[in-house]
């Protein structure tokens, strides 16, 4: 039997109790697999992989010249989380993104957090993110995050915990879909049985999203002329930008497709200039309009803010919102949730120390070898410390840095991530890897979460890193519609 | 249609076509060489040259390569990556047109794009060439088929379809012309040559190098001779390789492009190379052979050849090129705009 092996050491695993039980929820994933031969299994995994090879589900690796593109590595065996579990992260994430898009409306208008002194108006004033530029500025029904792909990881305990929002241009939800349609051919009845909630409607729901924001009139057609704004074809999420676009049936635009005349955008065409309405960019702020941002831009459009500012054009997500990624404001998301809807926040944060603060800053230089030290605005796992696995050299060159800039870091305690049944290759079988959890949150006429998400796992052995650029690969993702019964007999 | 899409879609349709057309062209001339059984390297470069001539290629060949001979050409043509017109140059490009334009094309043609890519990238992909290149040719051609009825069968009738046939057969109409033009080039000046065997085998091989032997040898019931050969190429109105059936199918998606959308561009028809083009077709309908050849068959068709670029870069330059705009400038000009309207609001 395939998980006769299987050890949980002593982490948290999702499909197994400590006790060696399957947890209820897993009951039918893990009897589907462990009738399976090893060798059997292998074809499924190298059938998935070959379908995304053959269907260019790729992203193109950097620096090479032959142009290489790699799949996203994907591993057959689903994680799953059980209706009740689901119920609370759906309640938790609805509850974080309004406080957030409430956050963002209030700092660019009257700043009320900022005069009632619960957040220090500097820490906001000096955020990188922070759009000056778009202070009293209008965005349509007061929706700043339409798109929001929150990263969840689960300690020991098994408590989940929100590790960063992304209120900027989250990708991965074109994976998620893709595995989920993966998955559909490698195993279709486990599929059935289990009673897995779908995913596929994302890409409606993000377009009705998109179109619920439409300057008013768009000029007399039957829809807002809706565009996915990408860098381009080499941008190494290239492919989730035509996926999305597909999806949805909408134009896939490129900065040099598009013109602003008269603080309006329009699109070069075959029949002239035709006006754009909505822009889903997926371009960051600084490159989004060289006459505003940076200057050295190919890849924005001269106007675009202009065109936006006159209510024009709307952009999704709307700029200004990577404030709200600033990990030291990541810090008082609960204390907002407190602010803006009386409530104490369902999902929990990671304890965070500030450098900023004179407390805060001795306890972390005190403690740097057993703490996570993370600059407050870089994502995909880069400037960062792992205090417990680095080199004296290097917590000296934080420590440095954090001396010179306490602004710019803040610090946590490692978290054990939650470990995950694994396909290591025929000879290992299965093997716990760690795990974390991206879903994907609309914010259209409501709120909503899509039913699953994107399950990034860190294939090598012990790493904590699911970063696709470090290693990691992903895993799909099923909500469980029915609640799950008693639990069972141990099976292994 | 964003421009850029059409004009990622008009190559695709070229390159694809010419990546079929290239490979059919050395399946045809490989057989050829072991029907002439032995003879020497003069032979050998005699008759590889031209078909270097009738892509183009010659002058970058020789850049590369100091004697054409079987391995050299076949190599060259199908796998030389400085070689913009080798198989596999072509089949990229095409891929990677589709890859910009992922959105707007099925997902079957994609795939199939994908697939054949992936056949050419494999690093046995060579061994499978030198072990059988019929087979090679054979599984190339096959995926441009395949492309060719997926997209029949699954693309919308819209204006991607008209940019998509526009360059398909826009490269198939030269290719045509190109082949004709080179084998009545070497063939006729060696008057003893005509008739005899291997003139028989060349003409031979020139319709099957446009896929045309069964549709002739049925049309004609008849021997192969170079005057039918040269009458089927460029004129008859049935078979989808002609020059003339070519023509017809441009100008079927000339009349589509860029028209009945308000505030549109004027159709291609009304510009001088859309009328010179108009002017080819009904001639095309009105000459017999005889009338081409009394003016030249080789004049005939480099006029074409011509007349056909002159539209190509008119429709490429009005409706799917546009300048890419002056970003110093343009930032510029937004930027006083912006002052502008602060000036007004203070």
């Amino acid at each position: 039997m395939l998980f006769d092996d299987y050890a949980t050491d002593s982490f948290f695993d999702e499909m197994f109790s400590a006790d060696g039980t399957v947890r209820p929820h897993y009951r039918v994933v893990a009897d589907g697999l462990n009738g399976m031969e090893g060798v059997e299994y292998q074809q499924k995994q190298e059938a998935v992989e070959m379908a995304f090879m053959r269907g260019g589900v790729t992203f193109t690796v950097y620096n090479d010249t032959q142009g290489t593109e790699r799949i996203f590595p994907f591993d057959c065996v689903p994680r799953v989380i059980s209706a009740e579990e689901w119920e609370v992260v759906e309640r938790g994430l609805i509850q974080r993104i309004t406080a957030l898009n409430l956050f963002l409306h209030d700092i660019y208008h009257d700043q009320k957090i900022l005069k009632d002194r619960v957040i220090p108006a500097a820490h906001v004033l000096s955020a990188k993110h922070f759009r000056r530029e778009f202070m009293h500025f209008q965005v349509p029904k007061d929706i700043y995050v339409h798109i929001c792909g929150t990263d969840l990881i689960r300690d020991h305990a098994g408590r989940y915990l929100v590790l960063e929002d992304n209120l900027r241009c989250p990708s991965g939800a074109s994976y998620m879909l893709e595995n989920r349609a993966a998955i559909k051919r490698a195993f279709p009845e486990i599929l059935r049985q289990a009673g897995v909630r779908p995913v596929d409607d994302y890409a409606q729901a993000l377009l009705s999203a998109m179109q619920h924001v439409a300057p008013a009139g768009y000029q007399g057609k039957d829809h807002p002329n809706v565009v996915l704004l990408t860098p381009g074809v080499f941008n190494s999420a290239y492919f989730e930008h035509a996926f999305l676009a597909r999806q949805m049936g909408i134009p896939i635009v490129e900065g040099r497709d598009l013109v602003v005349r008269d603080f309006a955008v329009y699109m070069r065409t075959t029949a002239g200039l035709v006006p754009v309405d909505v822009i889903y960019r997926r371009i960051d702020d600084d490159f989004l309009d060289p006459s505003v941002f940076r200057a050295d831009s190919l890849l924005g459009v001269p106007g675009l803010v202009n065109a936006a500012r006159a209510g024009n054009v709307t952009l999704a997500n709307s700029i200004g919102t990577g404030v709200a990624d600033d990990k030291l404001i990541y810090y008082y998301v609960s204390k907002m949730i407190k602010y803006y809807l009386g409530e104490d926040a369902i999902l929990d944060s990671v304890d965070t120390y500030l450098a900023s603060e004179a407390k805060d800053r001795t306890y972390i230089l005190e403690n740097l070898e057993k703490l996570v030290v993370k600059s407050a605005n870089e994502a995909g796992g880069y400037g960062m410390l792992m205090g417990p696995w680095a080199s004296a050299a290097e917590i000296e060159e934080f420590r440095t840095q954090i001396v010179a800039n306490p602004r710019n870091f803040i610090a946590q305690p490692p978290i054990s991530l939650s470990r995950h049944p694994t396909w290591v290759g025929e000879g290992g079988g299965f093997e716990g890897r760690h795990i974390d959890l991206r879903p994907y949150i609309l914010y259209g006429d409501k709120i909503s979460v899509n039913p699953g998400g994107l399950t990034r796992v860190a294939l090598r052995k012990g790493s904590l890193v699911v970063n696709s650029s470090q290693g990691g690969g992903s895993k799909d993702t099923w909500v469980l519609r029915q609640p799950a019964g008693p639990p069972t007999a141990p099976s292994v | 249609m964003l421009s850029r899409v059409a004009a990622s879609l008009y190559w695709m349709g070229r390159y694809l076509e010419r990546a079929e057309n290239i490979a059919r062209l050395l399946d045809v001339n490989i057989q050829l060489l072991i029907d002439f059984g032995s003879i020497d390297d003069q032979g050998v470069k005699e008759h590889w040259v031209p078909v270097l001539r009738s892509v183009g290629d010659e002058e970058v060949f020789f850049q590369h390569y100091a004697k054409a001979d079987s391995a050299s050409v076949t190599e060259f043509m199908t796998f030389h990556r400085q070689n913009p017109n080798s198989v596999f140059s072509c089949v990229c490009a095409a891929r990677e047109n589709a890859r910009q334009v992922r959105d707007q094309i099925s997902f079957e043609m994609w795939e199939v794009l994908n697939e054949v890519y992936l056949f050419l990238q494999a690093s046995d992909a060579q061994k499978v060439w030198r072990d059988g290149p019929g087979a090679f040719y054979d599984q190339v051609k096959r995926y441009s088929h395949l492309f060719q009825g997926l997209t029949d069968a699954t693309f919308s009738r819209t204006e991607g379809w008209d940019f998509l046939q526009f360059g398909k057969y826009l490269e198939r109409a030269d290719k045509t012309t190109r082949i004709l033009d080179v084998k009545y080039h070497i063939l006729l000046p060696r008057a003893t040559d005509v008739g005899g065997a291997i003139d028989t085998a060349q003409w031979q091989a020139v319709l099957r190098s446009t896929s045309a032997l069964e549709a002739y040898r049925r049309f004609y019931v008849t021997e192969i001779l170079p005057k039918k050969v040269a009458e089927f190429l460029v004129l008859s109105d049935s078979f989808p390789r002609s020059l003339r059936y070519c023509l017809a199918a441009l100008n079927d998606s000339l009349g589509r492009i860029g028209t009945g959308q308000e505030g549109g561009l004027d159709g291609p028809e009304r510009s001088a190379a859309g009328v010179e083009f108009r002017q080819l077709c009904d001639e095309l309908a009105r000459l017999s052979i005889d009338d081409v050849i009394a003016r030249g068959l080789h004049e005939f068709l480099e006029m074409a050849q011509a007349v056909i670029g002159r539209l190509a870069s008119h429709v490429y330059e009005t409706y799917m090129h546009h300048p890419p705009v002056d970003m110093a400038s343009e930032i510029r000009f937004h930027q006083q705009e912006q002052q502008q309207q602060q000036q007004q609001r203070s």
